[in-house]
């Protein structure tokens, strides 16, 4: 689940199996809700349950699935919100660092931008999301501007990954 | 930056729908369901109920649409979509409520937001992220948004990713 320090560019371009390709393209929502998920998926696949889940468990360990599981709607359990700094190049890696510590943050990007650090913090409720947003502060000694979402506008069907 | 009371609206949390059974649920599958053949079955162990109930409990808060889906959840930037851009814009306050639904439409848009503007620093209320192979795809995707949001749109920017430092599934009941 974590990618520390992972550079962009360093990805290769996958060569994936056609099955691969299938298990990714087509259950990104409709995972079942079933005792055997995967004897099911295998039944639309044409294969055994057992190739499906060594399927899934090779594109879990090598990065290309993050999880096979719920993904909850933004904001509807406990307090999130969008955060991001503007740092100096020379003290980037010391808050980014700092930043990446807190159990609450659960993203951290570098951006090409002024504002240079993004993260989405995600708490119990808004107090403690206020907290550690001080907290954040107090020890890095730069301000955060942070974004709460106001809107959800997308409707969630997954991502068309046209292998093209 | 004043402290205190610095996320003040609760958002649309729907913290009153669940209960801590729910939560135990949430907890347990929020890293990923276990890949064996009864997956349930190994969380209900875990939470000390029984599949049924962890099955119904599931169905219950996707209903409730705090479960968005289930999936096998790809990781983008492994698949070789490298330019993930973070596209902002600042959109007139009368039309996003009719424009931001349609840029949350298209199709190669994976989040779309509205949030607060930050003056004078940052004037985007509008948040629409694109994947892509290279930054040329997504610089053509851009200009389709742009299209669409026409005059509309007073300002714009795409701000790219060039290092992941953490990502991690939700951590929130840990």
């Amino acid at each position: 689940m974590h990618r520390v320090n992972t550079d962009i560019e360093q990805f290769r371009t996958c060569q994936l199996n056609s099955l691969e390709k299938r298990l990714l393209n087509e259950f990104q929502h409709g995972f079942p809700l079933i005792p055997r998920p995967f004897q099911k998926i295998a039944e639309e696949l044409d294969v055994t349950e057992q190739v499906v889940i060594e399927t899934l468990e090779n594109l879990q360990s090598q990065g290309f699935v993050s999880r096979v599981g719920a993904v909850f709607r933004a904001n509807s359990i406990g307090a999130s919100t969008l955060a991001a700094m503007a740092l100096p190049e020379q003290q980037l890696e010391e808050v980014a660092a700092m930043i990446c510590e807190y159990s609450e943050v659960n993203h951290n990007y570098q951006r090409n931008h002024d504002f240079n650090l993004w993260f989405v913090l995600t708490a119990r409720d808004e107090q403690a999301l206020n907290a550690v947003l001080d907290d954040i502060e107090q020890r890095s000694g730069f301000p955060v501007m942070y974004l709460p979402m106001e809107e959800d506008f997308h409707i969630d069907l997954g991502f068309d990954l046209s292998w093209t | 930056m004043s402290s205190m009371q610095k996320i003040k609206r609760p958002e649309t949390a729907d913290n009153t729908l669940l209960d801590d059974n729910d939560r135990k649920i949430i907890q347990a599958t929020q890293a990923g369901l276990p890949l064996v053949s009864r997956p349930y079955d190994a969380i209900a162990q875990q939470t000390g109920m029984d599949t049924e109930e962890v099955m119904r409990r599931m169905r219950n808060m996707q209903s409730l649409g705090i479960i968005r889906r289930i999936a096998a959840v790809p990781n983008h930037y492994s698949l070789g979509f490298k330019a993930n851009g973070m596209t902002v814009w600042d959109v007139r306050d009368d039309v996003i409520d009719e424009l931001g639904p349609a840029v949350g439409a298209l199709e190669f848009v994976s989040h779309c937001y509205q949030r607060p503007r930050s003056l004078p620093d940052w004037p985007y209320n509008l948040f629409a992220m694109v994947h892509a192979h290279t930054r040329e795809e997504a610089r053509s995707l851009v200009a389709i948004i742009e299209d669409l949001l026409g005059d509309a749109n007073r300002a714009c920017d795409v701000l790219y990713s060039t290092r992941i430092l953490k990502k991690t599934g939700m951590r929130l009941l840990s």
